[in-house]
Protein backbone atom coordinates (compact mmCIF):
# COMPACT_ATOMS: atom_id res chain seq x y z
CA UNK A 1 0.00 0.00 0.00
CA UNK A 2 1.53 3.31 -1.08
CA UNK A 3 1.76 6.25 1.34
CA UNK A 4 -0.77 8.40 -0.53
CA UNK A 5 -3.20 5.48 -0.64
CA UNK A 6 -2.82 4.95 3.12
CA UNK A 7 -3.70 8.57 3.89
CA UNK A 8 -6.46 8.46 1.30
CA UNK A 9 -8.03 5.42 3.01
CA UNK A 10 -7.81 7.04 6.43
CA UNK A 11 -9.34 10.26 5.11
CA UNK A 12 -12.09 8.42 3.23
CA UNK A 13 -12.84 6.30 6.31
CA UNK A 14 -13.14 9.41 8.49
CA UNK A 15 -15.16 11.33 5.90
CA UNK A 16 -17.51 8.36 5.41
CA UNK A 17 -17.98 8.09 9.15
CA UNK A 18 -18.99 11.73 9.53
CA UNK A 19 -20.96 11.96 6.29
CA UNK A 20 -23.19 9.09 7.46
CA UNK A 21 -23.43 10.62 10.91
CA UNK A 22 -26.63 9.02 12.13
CA UNK A 23 -25.64 5.48 11.13
CA UNK A 24 -22.17 5.99 12.61
CA UNK A 25 -23.74 7.30 15.79
CA UNK A 26 -25.97 4.20 15.93
CA UNK A 27 -23.00 1.86 15.40
CA UNK A 28 -20.88 3.60 18.01
CA UNK A 29 -23.81 3.71 20.46
CA UNK A 30 -24.51 -0.01 20.09
CA UNK A 31 -20.84 -0.92 20.39
CA UNK A 32 -20.48 1.26 23.50
CA UNK A 33 -23.52 -0.47 25.01
CA UNK A 34 -22.09 -3.92 24.27
CA UNK A 35 -18.66 -2.93 25.59
CA UNK A 36 -20.29 -1.60 28.76
CA UNK A 37 -22.27 -4.80 29.29
CA UNK A 38 -19.19 -6.95 28.62
CA UNK A 39 -17.02 -4.68 30.77
CA UNK A 40 -19.49 -4.68 33.64
CA UNK A 41 -19.73 -8.48 33.66
CA UNK A 42 -15.96 -8.77 33.50
CA UNK A 43 -15.45 -6.30 36.34
CA UNK A 44 -18.05 -8.12 38.45
CA UNK A 45 -16.15 -11.34 37.76
CA UNK A 46 -12.81 -9.66 38.60
CA UNK A 47 -14.23 -8.42 41.91
CA UNK A 48 -15.81 -11.80 42.68
CA UNK A 49 -12.48 -13.45 41.96
CA UNK A 50 -10.65 -10.97 44.18
CA UNK A 51 -13.12 -11.58 46.99
CA UNK A 52 -12.82 -15.33 46.58
CA UNK A 53 -9.03 -15.05 46.63
CA UNK A 54 -9.29 -13.09 49.86
CA UNK A 55 -11.66 -15.66 51.32
CA UNK A 56 -9.29 -18.40 50.19
CA UNK A 57 -6.46 -16.71 52.00
CA UNK A 58 -8.54 -16.70 55.17
CA UNK A 59 -9.29 -20.39 54.80
CA UNK A 60 -6.48 -21.56 57.01
CA UNK A 61 -5.52 -25.10 57.99
CA UNK A 62 -4.75 -25.82 61.65
CA UNK A 63 -2.02 -28.36 62.38
CA UNK A 64 -1.94 -29.45 66.04
CA UNK A 65 1.39 -30.40 67.52
CA UNK A 66 1.53 -33.80 69.29
CA UNK A 67 0.70 -33.77 73.00
CA UNK A 68 3.59 -33.59 75.39
CA UNK A 69 5.83 -31.47 73.14
CA UNK A 70 7.35 -28.41 74.77
CA UNK A 71 6.89 -24.98 73.18
CA UNK A 72 10.51 -24.96 71.94
CA UNK A 73 10.11 -28.40 70.37
CA UNK A 74 6.85 -27.31 68.77
CA UNK A 75 8.46 -24.18 67.36
CA UNK A 76 11.15 -26.40 65.87
CA UNK A 77 8.61 -27.91 63.48
CA UNK A 78 8.19 -24.67 61.54
CA UNK A 79 10.88 -25.45 58.91
CA UNK A 80 9.50 -28.93 58.27
CA UNK A 81 5.99 -27.53 57.81
CA UNK A 82 7.19 -24.77 55.47
CA UNK A 83 8.93 -27.43 53.38
CA UNK A 84 5.60 -29.13 52.60
CA UNK A 85 4.36 -28.48 49.05
CA UNK A 86 1.59 -25.89 48.65
CA UNK A 87 2.28 -24.29 52.05
CA UNK A 88 2.48 -20.51 51.70
CA UNK A 89 2.86 -19.37 55.31
CA UNK A 90 2.90 -20.88 58.81
CA UNK A 91 2.07 -19.05 62.04
CA UNK A 92 2.88 -20.62 65.36
CA UNK A 93 0.20 -20.37 68.08
CA UNK A 94 1.28 -21.51 71.50
CA UNK A 95 -1.15 -23.27 73.83
CA UNK A 96 -1.25 -20.11 75.99
CA UNK A 97 -2.28 -17.95 73.03
CA UNK A 98 -4.84 -20.54 71.95
CA UNK A 99 -6.31 -20.71 75.45
CA UNK A 100 -6.47 -16.92 75.71
CA UNK A 101 -8.22 -16.66 72.35
CA UNK A 102 -10.68 -19.36 73.39
CA UNK A 103 -11.46 -17.62 76.66
CA UNK A 104 -11.91 -14.30 74.84
CA UNK A 105 -14.37 -15.89 72.46
CA UNK A 106 -16.46 -17.30 75.30
CA UNK A 107 -15.94 -14.50 77.83
CA UNK A 108 -19.59 -14.62 78.85
CA UNK A 109 -19.41 -18.30 79.75
CA UNK A 110 -17.88 -18.77 83.21
CA UNK A 111 -17.50 -22.51 82.62
CA UNK A 112 -14.72 -21.96 80.07
CA UNK A 113 -12.89 -19.17 81.90
CA UNK A 114 -11.19 -21.57 84.29
CA UNK A 115 -9.81 -23.95 81.67
CA UNK A 116 -6.09 -24.47 82.20
CA UNK A 117 -3.64 -23.68 79.37
CA UNK A 118 -2.41 -27.27 79.34
CA UNK A 119 -5.76 -28.39 77.99
CA UNK A 120 -4.80 -26.69 74.73
CA UNK A 121 -2.13 -27.87 72.34
CA UNK A 122 0.46 -25.85 70.47
CA UNK A 123 -0.60 -25.41 66.90
CA UNK A 124 0.23 -23.86 63.56
CA UNK A 125 -2.14 -21.80 61.43
CA UNK A 126 -1.14 -22.64 57.87
CA UNK A 127 -2.01 -20.66 54.75
CA UNK A 128 -2.07 -22.64 51.51
CA UNK A 129 -1.01 -21.45 48.07
CA UNK A 130 -3.91 -23.24 46.35
CA UNK A 131 -6.84 -24.59 48.30
CA UNK A 132 -7.61 -26.92 45.40
CA UNK A 133 -4.86 -29.21 46.78
CA UNK A 134 -6.13 -29.13 50.35
CA UNK A 135 -6.58 -32.89 50.72
CA UNK A 136 -3.06 -33.71 49.49
CA UNK A 137 -1.55 -30.96 51.63
CA UNK A 138 -3.42 -32.17 54.68
CA UNK A 139 -1.98 -35.67 54.16
CA UNK A 140 1.52 -34.25 53.69
CA UNK A 141 1.19 -32.16 56.88
CA UNK A 142 0.01 -35.20 58.85
CA UNK A 143 3.13 -37.02 57.67
CA UNK A 144 5.38 -34.44 59.35
CA UNK A 145 6.89 -35.99 62.54
CA UNK A 146 5.40 -34.20 65.53
CA UNK A 147 2.02 -33.61 63.90
CA UNK A 148 0.57 -37.01 63.12
CA UNK A 149 -2.54 -38.42 61.52
CA UNK A 150 -5.82 -36.81 62.53
CA UNK A 151 -4.14 -33.71 63.91
CA UNK A 152 -4.77 -31.43 60.95
CA UNK A 153 -8.06 -29.58 60.69
CA UNK A 154 -8.72 -28.77 57.07
CA UNK A 155 -12.06 -27.50 55.84
CA UNK A 156 -12.10 -29.48 52.63
CA UNK A 157 -15.82 -29.07 51.95
CA UNK A 158 -15.64 -25.28 52.33
CA UNK A 159 -12.57 -25.19 50.07
CA UNK A 160 -14.35 -27.27 47.45
CA UNK A 161 -17.30 -24.84 47.73
CA UNK A 162 -15.03 -21.87 47.05
CA UNK A 163 -13.50 -23.60 44.06
CA UNK A 164 -16.92 -24.47 42.65
CA UNK A 165 -18.11 -20.86 43.03
CA UNK A 166 -14.96 -19.53 41.36
CA UNK A 167 -15.17 -22.02 38.49
CA UNK A 168 -18.87 -21.40 37.86
CA UNK A 169 -18.35 -17.63 38.00
CA UNK A 170 -15.45 -17.96 35.57
CA UNK A 171 -17.42 -20.08 33.09
CA UNK A 172 -20.51 -17.84 33.28
CA UNK A 173 -18.30 -14.81 32.70
CA UNK A 174 -16.48 -16.35 29.71
CA UNK A 175 -19.76 -17.53 28.14
CA UNK A 176 -21.42 -14.14 28.65
CA UNK A 177 -18.44 -12.27 27.22
CA UNK A 178 -18.29 -14.61 24.21
CA UNK A 179 -22.04 -14.26 23.55
CA UNK A 180 -21.96 -10.48 23.92
CA UNK A 181 -18.89 -10.23 21.71
CA UNK A 182 -20.60 -12.21 18.94
CA UNK A 183 -23.76 -10.12 19.37
CA UNK A 184 -21.67 -6.93 19.14
CA UNK A 185 -19.93 -8.05 15.95
CA UNK A 186 -23.28 -9.05 14.48
CA UNK A 187 -24.90 -5.71 15.36
CA UNK A 188 -21.88 -3.74 14.12
CA UNK A 189 -21.87 -5.78 10.89
CA UNK A 190 -25.55 -5.10 10.36
CA UNK A 191 -25.20 -1.41 11.09
CA UNK A 192 -22.22 -1.06 8.75
CA UNK A 193 -24.15 -3.16 6.23
CA UNK A 194 -26.82 -0.45 6.28
CA UNK A 195 -24.22 2.26 5.65
CA UNK A 196 -22.68 0.07 2.96
CA UNK A 197 -26.09 -0.46 1.40
CA UNK A 198 -26.48 3.30 1.43
CA UNK A 199 -23.25 3.50 -0.56
CA UNK A 200 -23.83 0.57 -2.92
CA UNK A 201 -23.83 2.98 -5.88
CA UNK A 202 -20.40 4.29 -4.93
CA UNK A 203 -19.11 0.73 -4.64
CA UNK A 204 -20.64 -0.13 -8.03
CA UNK A 205 -18.92 2.92 -9.58
CA UNK A 206 -15.61 1.93 -8.02
CA UNK A 207 -16.00 -1.59 -9.42
CA UNK A 208 -16.99 -0.18 -12.81
CA UNK A 209 -13.88 1.98 -13.14
CA UNK A 210 -11.64 -0.92 -12.18
CA UNK A 211 -11.03 -0.64 -8.44
CA UNK A 212 -9.78 -3.83 -6.84
CA UNK A 213 -11.77 -5.41 -4.01
CA UNK A 214 -8.91 -4.62 -1.64
CA UNK A 215 -9.00 -0.94 -2.55
CA UNK A 216 -12.78 -0.79 -2.06
CA UNK A 217 -12.54 -2.62 1.25
CA UNK A 218 -9.88 -0.46 2.95
CA UNK A 219 -11.91 2.74 3.57
CA UNK A 220 -14.66 0.61 5.14
CA UNK A 221 -12.12 -1.19 7.29
CA UNK A 222 -10.69 2.13 8.51
CA UNK A 223 -14.19 3.43 9.10
CA UNK A 224 -14.97 0.36 11.24
CA UNK A 225 -11.62 0.73 12.96
CA UNK A 226 -12.21 4.41 13.78
CA UNK A 227 -15.73 3.71 15.03
CA UNK A 228 -14.34 0.87 17.16
CA UNK A 229 -11.71 3.19 18.66
CA UNK A 230 -14.32 5.90 19.35
CA UNK A 231 -16.58 3.31 20.95
CA UNK A 232 -13.71 2.02 23.08
CA UNK A 233 -12.77 5.52 24.30
CA UNK A 234 -16.37 6.48 25.12
CA UNK A 235 -17.05 3.06 26.64
CA UNK A 236 -13.92 3.24 28.79
CA UNK A 237 -14.82 6.58 30.37
CA UNK A 238 -18.45 5.55 30.91
CA UNK A 239 -17.28 2.28 32.48
CA UNK A 240 -14.92 4.20 34.74
CA UNK A 241 -17.69 6.53 35.88
CA UNK A 242 -20.11 3.67 36.41
CA UNK A 243 -17.54 1.63 38.34
CA UNK A 244 -16.61 4.53 40.60
CA UNK A 245 -20.29 5.27 41.27
CA UNK A 246 -20.97 1.64 42.23
CA UNK A 247 -17.79 1.49 44.33
CA UNK A 248 -18.81 4.67 46.20
CA UNK A 249 -22.31 3.36 46.76
CA UNK A 250 -20.96 0.00 48.06
CA UNK A 251 -18.53 1.79 50.39
CA UNK A 252 -21.23 4.04 51.80
CA UNK A 253 -23.81 1.28 52.31
CA UNK A 254 -23.61 -0.29 55.77
CA UNK A 255 -25.36 -3.50 54.79
CA UNK A 256 -23.00 -4.36 51.94
CA UNK A 257 -19.82 -2.72 53.11
CA UNK A 258 -18.33 -6.15 53.78
CA UNK A 259 -17.83 -6.38 50.02
CA UNK A 260 -14.46 -4.97 49.06
CA UNK A 261 -14.24 -3.38 45.59
CA UNK A 262 -11.00 -3.58 43.61
CA UNK A 263 -9.82 0.03 43.06
CA UNK A 264 -10.22 1.12 39.42
CA UNK A 265 -6.72 2.64 39.50
CA UNK A 266 -5.26 -0.84 39.84
CA UNK A 267 -7.09 -2.26 36.81
CA UNK A 268 -7.61 0.70 34.44
CA UNK A 269 -4.79 -0.30 32.09
CA UNK A 270 -6.29 -3.76 31.58
CA UNK A 271 -9.75 -2.26 31.05
CA UNK A 272 -8.35 0.26 28.53
CA UNK A 273 -6.40 -2.37 26.57
CA UNK A 274 -9.32 -4.82 26.53
CA UNK A 275 -11.81 -2.11 25.49
CA UNK A 276 -9.48 -0.87 22.73
CA UNK A 277 -8.85 -4.39 21.42
CA UNK A 278 -12.54 -5.38 21.61
CA UNK A 279 -13.67 -2.10 20.00
CA UNK A 280 -11.22 -2.44 17.12
CA UNK A 281 -12.05 -6.12 16.61
CA UNK A 282 -15.78 -5.43 16.61
CA UNK A 283 -15.35 -2.47 14.22
CA UNK A 284 -12.99 -4.13 11.75
CA UNK A 285 -14.73 -7.52 11.95
CA UNK A 286 -18.12 -5.92 11.49
CA UNK A 287 -17.08 -3.85 8.47
CA UNK A 288 -15.27 -6.77 6.79
CA UNK A 289 -18.31 -8.96 7.18
CA UNK A 290 -20.61 -6.17 5.95
CA UNK A 291 -18.64 -5.24 2.83
CA UNK A 292 -18.18 -8.82 1.58
CA UNK A 293 -21.65 -9.05 0.04
CA UNK A 294 -21.36 -5.73 -1.79
CA UNK A 295 -18.12 -6.67 -3.53
CA UNK A 296 -19.95 -9.21 -5.70
CA UNK A 297 -20.85 -6.57 -8.31
CA UNK B 1 -9.95 -4.98 -30.03
CA UNK B 2 -13.21 -6.73 -29.18
CA UNK B 3 -13.96 -10.17 -30.54
CA UNK B 4 -16.90 -12.43 -29.72
CA UNK B 5 -16.85 -15.89 -31.30
CA UNK B 6 -19.90 -18.20 -31.25
CA UNK B 7 -20.94 -16.84 -27.87
CA UNK B 8 -23.81 -18.51 -26.06
CA UNK B 9 -25.17 -17.11 -22.82
CA UNK B 10 -27.82 -18.91 -20.88
CA UNK B 11 -28.92 -17.44 -17.54
CA UNK B 12 -29.66 -19.67 -14.54
CA UNK B 13 -33.40 -19.12 -15.06
CA UNK B 14 -33.12 -20.77 -18.48
CA UNK B 15 -33.24 -17.60 -20.62
CA UNK B 16 -31.10 -17.89 -23.74
CA UNK B 17 -29.76 -14.34 -24.10
CA UNK B 18 -27.14 -15.01 -26.76
CA UNK B 19 -27.32 -17.82 -29.31
CA UNK B 20 -23.97 -18.20 -31.05
CA UNK B 21 -23.23 -14.50 -31.46
CA UNK B 22 -20.06 -13.56 -33.33
CA UNK B 23 -18.76 -10.08 -34.02
CA UNK B 24 -15.50 -8.15 -34.06
CA UNK B 25 -14.67 -4.49 -33.42
CA UNK B 26 -11.26 -3.25 -34.47
CA UNK B 27 -9.24 -0.72 -32.47
CA UNK B 28 -10.33 2.84 -33.25
CA UNK B 29 -13.73 1.88 -34.69
CA UNK B 30 -17.05 3.60 -33.88
CA UNK B 31 -19.88 1.09 -33.77
CA UNK B 32 -23.58 1.35 -32.99
CA UNK B 33 -25.19 -1.76 -31.56
CA UNK B 34 -28.94 -1.74 -32.05
CA UNK B 35 -31.83 -4.10 -31.60
CA UNK B 36 -35.17 -4.54 -29.89
CA UNK B 37 -35.60 -5.22 -26.17
CA UNK B 38 -34.45 -8.72 -25.28
CA UNK B 39 -32.19 -8.98 -28.30
CA UNK B 40 -29.10 -9.45 -26.09
CA UNK B 41 -27.52 -5.95 -26.13
CA UNK B 42 -27.26 -5.65 -22.35
CA UNK B 43 -25.86 -9.16 -22.10
CA UNK B 44 -23.12 -8.22 -24.58
CA UNK B 45 -22.18 -5.20 -22.43
CA UNK B 46 -22.13 -7.30 -19.26
CA UNK B 47 -19.87 -9.80 -21.01
CA UNK B 48 -17.52 -7.09 -22.26
CA UNK B 49 -16.97 -5.62 -18.78
CA UNK B 50 -16.57 -8.99 -17.08
CA UNK B 51 -19.79 -8.82 -15.10
CA UNK B 52 -20.84 -12.23 -16.43
CA UNK B 53 -19.04 -15.05 -18.24
CA UNK B 54 -20.27 -16.76 -21.41
CA UNK B 55 -21.85 -20.20 -21.23
CA UNK B 56 -19.93 -21.14 -24.38
CA UNK B 57 -17.82 -19.43 -27.02
CA UNK B 58 -14.95 -16.97 -26.72
CA UNK B 59 -14.88 -13.30 -25.73
CA UNK B 60 -11.71 -11.22 -26.11
CA UNK B 61 -11.56 -7.58 -24.96
CA UNK B 62 -8.37 -5.51 -25.22
CA UNK B 63 -6.21 -8.61 -24.89
CA UNK B 64 -8.18 -10.18 -22.02
CA UNK B 65 -9.89 -13.51 -22.63
CA UNK B 66 -13.13 -13.27 -20.69
CA UNK B 67 -13.95 -16.94 -21.09
CA UNK B 68 -11.44 -17.94 -18.43
CA UNK B 69 -10.58 -14.62 -16.81
CA UNK B 70 -9.42 -14.75 -13.17
CA UNK B 71 -11.28 -12.61 -10.66
CA UNK B 72 -8.19 -10.52 -9.89
CA UNK B 73 -7.80 -9.66 -13.60
CA UNK B 74 -11.28 -8.12 -13.90
CA UNK B 75 -10.33 -4.71 -12.39
CA UNK B 76 -7.42 -4.53 -14.86
CA UNK B 77 -9.78 -5.29 -17.76
CA UNK B 78 -12.20 -2.59 -16.57
CA UNK B 79 -9.42 0.00 -16.53
CA UNK B 80 -9.13 -0.49 -20.30
CA UNK B 81 -12.89 0.02 -20.82
CA UNK B 82 -14.76 3.21 -19.95
CA UNK B 83 -18.49 2.64 -19.43
CA UNK B 84 -21.26 5.23 -19.77
CA UNK B 85 -24.82 4.54 -18.64
CA UNK B 86 -28.19 6.04 -19.42
CA UNK B 87 -28.65 7.15 -15.79
CA UNK B 88 -25.17 8.80 -15.59
CA UNK B 89 -24.35 7.07 -12.25
CA UNK B 90 -22.77 10.11 -10.64
CA UNK B 91 -22.44 10.41 -6.86
CA UNK B 92 -25.00 13.06 -5.95
CA UNK B 93 -23.32 14.39 -2.81
CA UNK B 94 -19.95 14.89 -4.47
CA UNK B 95 -19.08 17.78 -6.78
CA UNK B 96 -18.21 17.12 -10.42
CA UNK B 97 -14.52 17.42 -9.58
CA UNK B 98 -14.84 15.10 -6.56
CA UNK B 99 -16.73 12.56 -8.66
CA UNK B 100 -13.73 12.54 -10.97
CA UNK B 101 -11.25 12.34 -8.09
CA UNK B 102 -13.24 9.45 -6.65
CA UNK B 103 -13.00 7.51 -9.93
CA UNK B 104 -9.28 8.14 -10.30
CA UNK B 105 -8.38 7.36 -6.70
CA UNK B 106 -10.41 4.16 -6.96
CA UNK B 107 -7.77 2.82 -9.33
CA UNK B 108 -4.90 4.04 -7.16
CA UNK B 109 -3.96 7.22 -9.05
CA UNK B 110 -1.77 9.63 -7.08
CA UNK B 111 -2.57 13.30 -6.34
CA UNK B 112 -0.27 14.63 -9.09
CA UNK B 113 -1.91 12.46 -11.73
CA UNK B 114 -5.35 13.50 -10.50
CA UNK B 115 -4.52 17.21 -10.73
CA UNK B 116 -3.22 16.79 -14.26
CA UNK B 117 -5.81 14.47 -15.77
CA UNK B 118 -9.12 15.83 -14.42
CA UNK B 119 -8.85 19.34 -15.95
CA UNK B 120 -7.86 17.74 -19.28
CA UNK B 121 -10.93 15.47 -19.34
CA UNK B 122 -13.31 18.20 -18.15
CA UNK B 123 -11.93 20.46 -20.86
CA UNK B 124 -12.45 17.70 -23.44
CA UNK B 125 -16.17 17.52 -22.65
CA UNK B 126 -16.51 21.30 -22.31
CA UNK B 127 -17.15 21.42 -18.57
CA UNK B 128 -13.92 23.00 -17.39
CA UNK B 129 -15.83 25.69 -15.46
CA UNK B 130 -18.29 23.38 -13.74
CA UNK B 131 -15.99 21.31 -11.56
CA UNK B 132 -17.36 22.70 -8.29
CA UNK B 133 -21.03 22.09 -9.19
CA UNK B 134 -23.04 19.23 -7.76
CA UNK B 135 -24.56 16.86 -10.36
CA UNK B 136 -28.04 18.07 -9.37
CA UNK B 137 -27.03 21.58 -10.44
CA UNK B 138 -26.32 20.41 -14.00
CA UNK B 139 -28.62 19.64 -16.92
CA UNK B 140 -29.04 16.03 -18.10
CA UNK B 141 -26.72 16.62 -21.05
CA UNK B 142 -24.06 18.09 -18.78
CA UNK B 143 -24.36 15.20 -16.35
CA UNK B 144 -23.84 12.76 -19.21
CA UNK B 145 -20.78 14.74 -20.29
CA UNK B 146 -19.42 14.41 -16.75
CA UNK B 147 -20.01 10.66 -17.01
CA UNK B 148 -18.11 10.63 -20.31
CA UNK B 149 -15.25 12.64 -18.80
CA UNK B 150 -15.14 10.17 -15.91
CA UNK B 151 -15.06 7.24 -18.34
CA UNK B 152 -12.06 8.85 -20.05
CA UNK B 153 -10.09 9.51 -16.87
CA UNK B 154 -8.12 6.30 -16.84
CA UNK B 155 -7.32 6.67 -20.53
CA UNK B 156 -9.24 3.58 -21.68
CA UNK B 157 -8.75 2.17 -25.14
CA UNK B 158 -12.49 1.47 -25.44
CA UNK B 159 -15.63 3.37 -24.46
CA UNK B 160 -18.88 1.45 -24.11
CA UNK B 161 -21.98 3.63 -23.92
CA UNK B 162 -25.21 1.90 -22.86
CA UNK B 163 -28.16 4.00 -24.08
CA UNK B 164 -26.20 7.20 -23.36
CA UNK B 165 -28.95 9.45 -24.71
CA UNK B 166 -31.93 7.61 -23.24
CA UNK B 167 -32.65 10.41 -20.74
CA UNK B 168 -31.88 13.36 -23.04
CA UNK B 169 -33.80 15.50 -25.50
CA UNK B 170 -32.85 15.23 -29.21
CA UNK B 171 -30.59 18.30 -29.20
CA UNK B 172 -28.61 17.10 -26.15
CA UNK B 173 -28.52 13.56 -27.59
CA UNK B 174 -26.90 14.88 -30.74
CA UNK B 175 -24.33 16.80 -28.65
CA UNK B 176 -23.41 13.64 -26.77
CA UNK B 177 -23.04 11.64 -29.97
CA UNK B 178 -20.83 14.34 -31.49
CA UNK B 179 -18.72 14.28 -28.34
CA UNK B 180 -18.33 10.52 -28.58
CA UNK B 181 -17.41 10.96 -32.26
CA UNK B 182 -14.69 13.43 -31.24
CA UNK B 183 -13.37 11.01 -28.64
CA UNK B 184 -13.32 8.31 -31.29
CA UNK B 185 -11.37 10.62 -33.57
CA UNK B 186 -8.68 10.78 -30.86
CA UNK B 187 -8.19 7.01 -31.28
CA UNK B 188 -10.54 5.48 -28.70
CA UNK B 189 -12.76 2.60 -29.80
CA UNK B 190 -16.42 3.50 -29.19
CA UNK B 191 -19.34 1.08 -28.91
CA UNK B 192 -22.72 2.76 -28.50
CA UNK B 193 -25.72 0.63 -27.59
CA UNK B 194 -28.93 2.41 -28.47
CA UNK B 195 -32.39 1.95 -29.92
CA UNK B 196 -32.74 5.52 -31.19
CA UNK B 197 -33.15 5.04 -34.91
CA UNK B 198 -33.13 8.72 -35.85
CA UNK B 199 -29.95 9.40 -33.98
CA UNK B 200 -28.14 6.43 -35.52
CA UNK B 201 -29.27 7.52 -38.96
CA UNK B 202 -27.61 10.93 -38.54
CA UNK B 203 -24.16 9.33 -38.41
CA UNK B 204 -22.55 7.32 -41.11
CA UNK B 205 -21.13 4.63 -38.82
CA UNK B 206 -21.01 0.86 -38.65
CA UNK B 207 -24.28 -0.51 -37.24
CA UNK B 208 -24.52 -4.01 -35.73
CA UNK B 209 -28.08 -5.19 -35.26
CA UNK B 210 -28.98 -7.95 -32.80
CA UNK B 211 -32.11 -10.02 -32.68
CA UNK B 212 -32.81 -13.03 -30.46
CA UNK B 213 -29.19 -13.16 -29.34
CA UNK B 214 -27.63 -13.17 -32.79
CA UNK B 215 -26.21 -10.60 -35.22
CA UNK B 216 -28.80 -10.14 -37.95
CA UNK B 217 -27.12 -7.27 -39.79
CA UNK B 218 -23.72 -5.63 -39.71
CA UNK B 219 -22.58 -2.79 -41.95
CA UNK B 220 -22.39 0.92 -42.55
CA UNK B 221 -25.75 2.45 -42.84
CA UNK B 222 -28.87 3.24 -41.05
CA UNK B 223 -30.70 1.32 -38.40
CA UNK B 224 -32.86 -1.42 -39.84
CA UNK B 225 -31.16 -1.97 -43.19
CA UNK B 226 -30.02 -5.56 -43.56
CA UNK B 227 -26.60 -5.46 -45.10
CA UNK B 228 -25.09 -8.70 -43.78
Amino acid sequence: MSRHNFFYFIREGAVNMFSHGFMSFASVGITVACLLIMGTFTLVAVNANAMLAEMESQNQVLAFVAEGMSEDEARGLEKALLAVDNVAKVTFISNKEAAAAFRDRYEDDALFQGLPDDNFRHRYAIDLKDIGYMRQTKEALEAVPGIGEGNVNAYEDEAAGFITIRNVAGIVCVVLIAVLFIVSVFIMANTIKLTTFDRRDEIAIMKMVGATNGFIRWPFVYEGFLMGVFSAVIGFFLQWGLYEAVARSVASNDTINLISVVPFESIWTYVAVIFAAAGMLIGVGGSLSAIRKFLQV
Amino acid sequence: MIRLTDVIKEYPNGTHALNGLSMEIQDGEFVFMVGPSGSGKSTVIKLLIGEIVPTAGRVMVNGFSLTNIREWQIPHLRRTVGVIFQDFRLIEHKSVYDNMVFAMRAVGAGPKEVKKRIPYCLNLVGLENKGRRLPSELSGGEQQRVAIARALLNNPSTIIADEPTGNLDPARSLEIMRLLERINALGTTVLVVTHEKDLVNRFDKRVVMLERGQVVSDGHGYYGRNIQ
